[in-house]
Formats: structure tokens, C-alpha cells, sequence
């Protein structure tokens, strides 16, 4: 098992080398409502970590949190060996710190949340040219690859406005890539999809996976899960209910929550 | 084309619009002119003002959110001829009690650029809204898309804001440059010669008021015209990559 949660590791500082996050006790509350409460995980290098958990398990936020697009309440984010400064209230330290390790994250969302005013092309030069200094031209060669890769050479110069939900999901996924992440972020993927186009998407984020690449994939595609983690966990109440290998999680849960959960989702 | 001016008796009207002297037609496009510059530096000072005040509104603290509420309502509530009087006297004497107090002598102010401070305050304030409403209208996973990818709030302003709410914001801002090119009418009030007040000075020294009016008229409706083509192609590159609303119609 290449995964695990600190507490059973007694870890709480020395991070090995091939380590690419670490959370440790991850607190959040939204006012009264606490969404996490101490959530731990590793993930090394290579791999393919699934959250899942029902509505309201926390399993988004938890994603979000990694890159701030929440502000943690309390606890430890260690991104590839650095740890992310916060103050006692899990606020930032240093926003040049927060952006810096964000280049370094990929992040596909649920509704694409591509750059409507932008064509595809554009979308995925945009932030290695802006905010990582590529040239140019490397950029767009580097976006033709990717383009290619998920299967919109033909779409370049088309906005996003007129693909279909598939098509501009794995543009986003082109558009993560660009940044030559060394953590994918999946929050759910494919839950914005019509159902035909879901598998289109899942196909490469599967070939992601196959490459050994290091993802976070928070999603309701229990199947998909089974095939692609390394580590499945489960989260509920935002504790992490149960955790393991997916043969193990899916194959055999102990508890009686997960159970139920994965009867009412199969 | 003389025969029909002739014929219709228009050769005094003629003679009176004609661009030499004694013709009054050089003054009212130099009028002309003064307005546009006037409308121009107003609309450029009000949009400077309203990105800052909506950004201000929308992610100020408290304090500087209570102060542009006090500025938008106070602006928008008051006159704009009341506002104008105000702000010219009030700023002329202001900057000369300044220059006095350093020792230095009474100062004209240039009319052109007390009117642009003028307008400008007041189109600020209505800016200052437009562009709220159209960076509330921007869809908040493209902001947060270019937050996850580390993009620092100043250039996330320039790319992604600031284009994404242009779709938005541009009806209401071509309704404000127009409000602009007419406000400058007013500054009349205050002895600046645009031109509505070339066009009076011209009226009553040859009791052709009606020409004059009718020109002036004529001339105001011109520049809409053509601000209109303008900001239709504005608007045309602004939509880029949204579909049109025709295609939409069920």
C-alpha cells in the first residue's frame, strides 16, 4: 500500500522523496457547518488516489482544498516536500507561495470552466505563456500535442461555446496538462457529462493513469475507480470512513456506511 | 443643386452655415470638437474611476465600500447641471485657494480640462455600476479556473476578467459615452464654449435661431449615428465565441 493516512504511519514531518502531497488533520468549516473534520492522506508519485463519498461528504471541498481554492481552518498541505505556510486560521502566508504551487497542480473541474472569450487553442497556451513564461511557440506546439492527444486537433480555433460538454472537458483536461502539473486534480469530471459523452472523458483520464501519472480524482464513477486508483477513499461526514486498495474497498468494505453506500450507487 | 438652393430660398441659410466667416459654421464644428474632446476625456476618466470603484465594491473592505456607496449615490442622486456647477466652482476654487496659499497667482482654469474632471466624476459613478453588474455577470468558474492555475489577481484582471465582462458591460457603457457627447451641453453653463453655446452665440448675433438650433441638432445626431456603428463592432468583438442570441430564439 502506497498510501497512507498519517496517523497510522506516526508521521507527521519527514516527508520521503517521491512523496507528491501530504495532508495531515485538514480541518475546514463554512461558519458553523465543519465540512472536514481532520482528514489525512499521501499520495506518491504515480499515484491515482479516488475520493469518494456521497453528496456532502466533503471529497470536493477536500480537492479544493489542496489548492486553496478553500482556505483550509486548520492543518498541514505538504506539496511535493514543501510545506504550504498558513496561519492559525489556515489562511495563506504568502500568496506568491499559494500561486507557485498551484502552477504545479492541474485542475479540471466538474463544469470545464473553460475561457468562453478564448479559443481552445488560446485556453491551453494561455497559462504557460502568461503565467509560466513559455515562448510562444513552444506553447502552441506544446498545445497542439495535447489538442491532439485528447482528440480536438481539428477544434483549435473553435470557442468553447460550440463544443459539446465532452469536447470541452478534455479540452480542460488539455488545458491542465499544458502546465506540465506534477499532481492531476480531478473534481468529478464527468458529473456536468449526458451520459454518452462520459466515456470519452474517462478514456483519457484512464490513459493518465496508464502513463503513471499522479492524480486526485474525486468522482461518482465507481467503476472507473475500481479500474483506475491505486487508493480508494472513502469519505463520509468529512472523516475518512474506510480506505485501501479499490479490490479491497469495493470488493470487500467493512463498514456497514460504505456498504450501504456502494449498494445505493451500483 | 444652386438653382434648387434658390429656389427654396435657403442661399441666406447656406451663407450662414458656410465654414469662413462671416459664416458661423467654423465656430459650431470648433464647438463641435471641444465637445468631443470633452466627452472623450470624461468617458476615459469615468471608465478609470468606475473599474477601480467597481473593484473597489465588489472587493473593497468595509471602509472603501462605504465610501463608494457615498459617491455612486451622492453622483447619481444630485443633478447632473446642480453637480457641475458644484464640482467647477467648488474645484477652481479649491485649486486656486491651493496655488495662493503657495504663494503663486490666481489661475485660469483650461476649460477643457475642468470639464473633463467634471463629467468625468459623474460618469465614474454610473460606470462604477455598468461594470459591477457586468463582473457580477462573468461566470465565477473562470475566475476560479484562473486562480487554480496560479494566475496573480492583477493579470487574472487583465486576461480573463476584464475581456470575459466586456459582453456585458458594453451596451451600458455605449448608453454612458452618449449621455457623455450630450452632458458636455451643459458645461455651457459654465461660459465653456462646446457646442451648444456656439451654437446660441451664433443664433442670437443673426437671429437665425432656428438654422443654427436645427444645425447643432444635426450635428449631435451625427456623432450617434456614427458612435453606434462603433460600438456595434465593439460589441461584435466582444461577444466572440458566444453564440448568437438569433440562434438562440426558440
Amino acid at each position: 500500500m502506497t498510501v497512507q493516512t498519517a496517523q497510522d504511519t506516526g508521521a507527521t514531518g519527514v516527508a520521503s522523496k517521491d512523496e507528491a502531497i501530504r495532508i495531515d488533520k485538514l480541518h475546514k468549516s463554512f461558519g458553523q457547518l465543519e465540512v472536514l473534520k481532520g482528514v489525512s492522506l499521501v499520495a506518491h508519485k504515480g499515484d491515482v488516489v479516488a475520493i469518494i463519498g456521497g453528496s456532502g461528504s466533503g471529497k470536493s471541498t477536500l480537492l479544493r482544498c489542496v489548492n486553496f481554492l478553500e482556505t483550509p481552518s486548520s492543518g498541514r498541505i505538504v506539496l511535493g516536500g514543501e510545506e504550504i505556510a498558513m496561519r492559525p486560521d489556515g489562511t495563506p502566508v504568502s500568496r506568491k507561495q499559494i500561486e507557485k504551487a498551484r502552477t504545479r497542480l492541474g485542475m479540471v473541474f466538474q463544469s470545464f470552466n473553460l475561457w468562453t472569450h478564448r479559443t481552445l487553442m488560446e485556453n491551453v497556451i494561455e497559462v504557460p505563456v502568461h503565467v509560466l513564461g513559455l515562448p510562444r511557440a513552444e506553447a502552441v506546439a506544446r498545445a497542439e500535442k495535447l489538442l491532439a492527444r485528447v482528440g480536438l486537433s481539428a477544434k483549435t480555433d473553435t470557442y468553447p461555446a460550440f463544443l459539446s460538454g465532452g469536447q470541452q472537458q478534455r479540452a480542460a483536461i488539455a488545458r491542465a496538462l499544458a502546465i506540465e502539473p506534477s499532481v492531476m486534480l480531478f473534481d468529478e469530471p464527468t458529473s456536468a457529462l449526458d451520459p454518452e459523452l462520459v466515456g470519452e472523458v474517462l478514456s483519457v483520464i484512464r490513459d493518465l493513469a496508464a502513463e503513471g501519472r499522479t492524480m486526485l480524482l474525486v468522482t461518482h464513477e465507481m467503476k472507473f475507480a475500481r479500474e483506475v486508483a491505486t487508493h480508494v477513499i472513502y469519505l463520509h461526514n468529512g472523516v475518512v470512513e474506510e480506505q485501501g486498495p479499490p479490490e479491497q474497498v469495493f470488493g470487500n468494505p467493512q463498514s456497514d456506511r460504505l456498504k450501504q453506500f456502494l449498494k445505493s450507487v451500483a | 443643386m444652386e438653382g434648387l438652393v434658390e429656389a427654396l430660398g435657403l442661399t441666406s441659410t447656406f451663407e450662414l452655415l458656410s465654414l469662413s466667416p462671416p459664416g458661423w459654421g467654423g465656430n459650431l464644428l470648433r464647438g463641435l470638437m471641444n465637445s468631443l474632446q470633452i466627452a472623450f476625456g470624461a468617458f476615459g476618466f469615468g471608465l478609470v474611476i468606475g473599474l477601480f470603484g467597481a473593484y473597489g465594491k465588489l472587493y473593497g473592505g468595509p471602509v472603501i465600500r462605504d465610501l463608494l456607496a457615498v459617491y455612486t449615490t451622492v453622483v447619481r442622486a444630485v443633478p447632473e447641471l446642480v453637480l457641475i456647477l458644484i464640482l467647477y466652482y467648488v474645484g477652481t476654487d479649491l485649486i486656486n485657494k491651493l496655488v495662493m496659499g503657495f504663494g503663486g497667482e490666481r489661475v485660469e482654469i483650461n476649460g477643457v480640462v475642468a470639464g473633463i474632471w467634471v463629467l468625468g466624476i459623474v460618469q465614474g459613478a454610473y460606470a462604477t455600476e455598468i461594470l459591477r453588474g457586468a463582473i457580477l455577470a462573468v461566470p465565477p468558474g473562470q475566475i476560479e479556473a484562473a486562480r487554480a492555475f496560479g494566475m496573480p489577481p492583477v493579470m487574472l484582471m487583465r486576461r480573463v476578467t476584464i475581456p470575459a465582462m466586456m459582453s456585458f458591460a458594453i451596451p451600458g457603457l455605449a448608453n454612458l459615452w452618449l449621455i457623455a457627447t450630450k452632458d458636455t451641453a451643459l458645461l455651457a453653463i459654465v461660459g465653456f464654449n462646446e457646442l451648444t453655446l456656439e451654437t446660441k452665440q451664433a443664433a442670437s448675433s443673426t437671429r437665425a435661431y432656428f438654422t443654427f438650433f436645427l444645425a447643432a441638432g444635426g450635428l449631435y445626431l451625427i456623432v450617434t449615428l456614427l458612435s453606434g456603428r462603433v460600438f456595434k463592432r465593439l460589441e461584435t468583438w466582444a461577444r466572440k465565441g458566444q453564440p448568437s442570441m438569433r440562434q438562440a430564439k426558440t
